[in-house]
């Protein structure tokens, strides 16, 4: 089960950061079509945040097509993000941890190896511009800036 | 209790209300309407008028002028009683008893009372019912305060800076108590508070009060979206006029911070960031004099 953490300065909604965190879930697999969401209640009881906020959370993400509020029963992971070559176990995964760690042991802070990924992400996509981006990258680059 | 054809949980016409026959006005004109199934910030300066107003819709108080209703009832009858409770900032406990007594005097004294809901926030705080009240720590003391409060099955709480003598964990476990209350049973709170970090995420309506008028009645996504926080050299201060209303400017040196309510596409070459909840209140907290009588009209006629 996922459990969300909702940071209060940061200024996001706390529904957008629970569909971030869920999101996030999806992509690198730790939420799986079948699972269930907590409920609201215990969204609630972990972060003190407002019910509203998760149920909204929740109806977005329904309207979005990745979970369905069954009645009584709870919300459930209709959609996985996931791709080929996110999850656990992928070898992209594995070369991204070892150079993680070659960034680290040369010095670099996060911020550094968050900035280098970025500049590497946004070159590349520069440079193919004619290729397709799905919806959810160009929103969130806009959201960026 | 939400929907369209739910009872606004407050309701306030031509109110006004002072505490002695010529003194001033604690509060005048309000005009405003708090739907039901919301968790609203009252919020203001000392004096503002928060607890009169609560302590009118607890029906400690009577109206001098105009009307309130909670939930569409009459304050201090037997139905608004039953509907609604209010936890003041003097906790009405008697020192002497036990949790235990406590409780069970809240079980004799309403006329609904759900047992397993006011143990089970006494529990989670850890409490011992055998203990005495007087001798609590301030946040177990609220907290039996707040099962007290809460064991009657209340659709609107409200609740007098609840967490004022509380440290930083049992404000969160508080906070926590009563998100998880409006989750379960869609309780509409209403609760005042001076710390507006603990507001952010969890009120999603604002009652801004400033000397006894209310000068914002608001969802709060509204008033996140409709507001703007900016940026940049101070000599542009004449692009933010009408439609716009700039509700806080400071400035130092040549640059400058305002927090306008914005209204239309913006001139200028500002850097724009959407506030946070705690910027906008604490923006028009601070505002003093310099949001003009016409200005504040329309916050409550956009409201």
């Amino acid at each position: 089960m996922v459990e969300y953490r909702i940071d209060r300065g940061s200024g996001v909604p706390a529904y957008v950061q629970i569909v971030e965190q869920t999101e996030r879930a999806l992509r690198m697999g730790t939420l799986k079509v079948g699972d269930k969401l907590p409920t609201a209640k215990e969204v609630v009881a972990a972060t003190a945040i407002n019910p509203n906020t998760v149920l909204r959370a929740y109806r977005d993400m329904e309207q979005a097509g990745l979970v369905e509020l069954r009645r009584g029963l709870g919300t459930f992971v209709t959609r996985s993000l996931a791709r080929p070559g996110a999850e656990d176990a992928s070898p992209l995964r594995a070369e991204l941890t070892e150079w993680t760690a070659r960034a680290r042991a040369a010095g670099l802070e996060r911020a550094d190896i968050l900035a280098l990924v970025t500049a590497a992400l946004d070159a590349h996509d520069n440079s193919n511009e004619q290729n397709s981006h799905t919806p959810g990258d160009r929103e969130r680059k806009e959201e960026d800036a | 209790m939400t929907g369209p054809d739910a009872p606004a949980a407050l309701r306030a016409t031509g109110l006004g209300f002072r505490y002695r026959a010529r003194g001033g006005w604690a509060l005048r004109d309000c005009e405003f309407t708090v739907p039901s199934g919301r968790i609203t910030a009252l919020v203001g300066r000392n004096g503002a008028g928060k607890s009169t107003l609560l302590h009118l819709a607890g029906g400690h108080l009577r109206p001098g002028t105009g009307e309130l209703r909670v939930l569409d009832a009459v304050p201090g009858t037997p139905d608004a009683r039953t509907r609604v409770s209010l936890l003041t900032q003097d906790k009405p406990l008697y020192p002497r008893f036990t949790v235990a007594d406590t409780l069970r005097m809240g079980e004799k004294l309403n006329s609904t009372w759900d047992r397993a809901a006011a143990e089970q926030i006494v529990r989670e705080g850890g409490i011992p019912l055998a203990a005495r009240v007087g001798e609590l720590s301030p946040g177990h003391s609220t907290r039996v305060a707040l099962a007290l409060a809460l064991g009657k099955r209340p659709e609107l709480l409200l609740l007098d800076e609840p967490m004022a003598d509380l440290d930083p964990v049992a404000r969160g476990e508080i906070m926590a108590t009563l998100m998880t209350e409006a989750a379960e049973h869609g309780t509409s709170i209403v609760l005042s508070s001076h710390v507006l970090p603990e507001l952010e995420q969890t009120c999603d309506w604002v009652l801004l009060l400033r000397d006894g008028r209310v000068e914002l009645s608001e969802d709060v996504e509204a008033l996140r979206e409709s507001h703007a926080v900016l940026t940049g050299r101070a000599d542009q201060d004449d692009t933010l006029t009408a439609p716009h209303t700039v509700v806080r400017r400071r400035a130092s040196g040549r640059q400058m911070t305002t927090l306008i309510r914005q209204r239309g596409p913006l001139r200028g070459d500002w850097h724009v960031e959407r506030p946070r909840l705690e910027d906008i209140l604490s923006g028009y907290l601070a505002a003093g004099d310099t949001v003009r009588p016409a200005d504040a009209k329309r916050t409550e006629a956009a409201a």
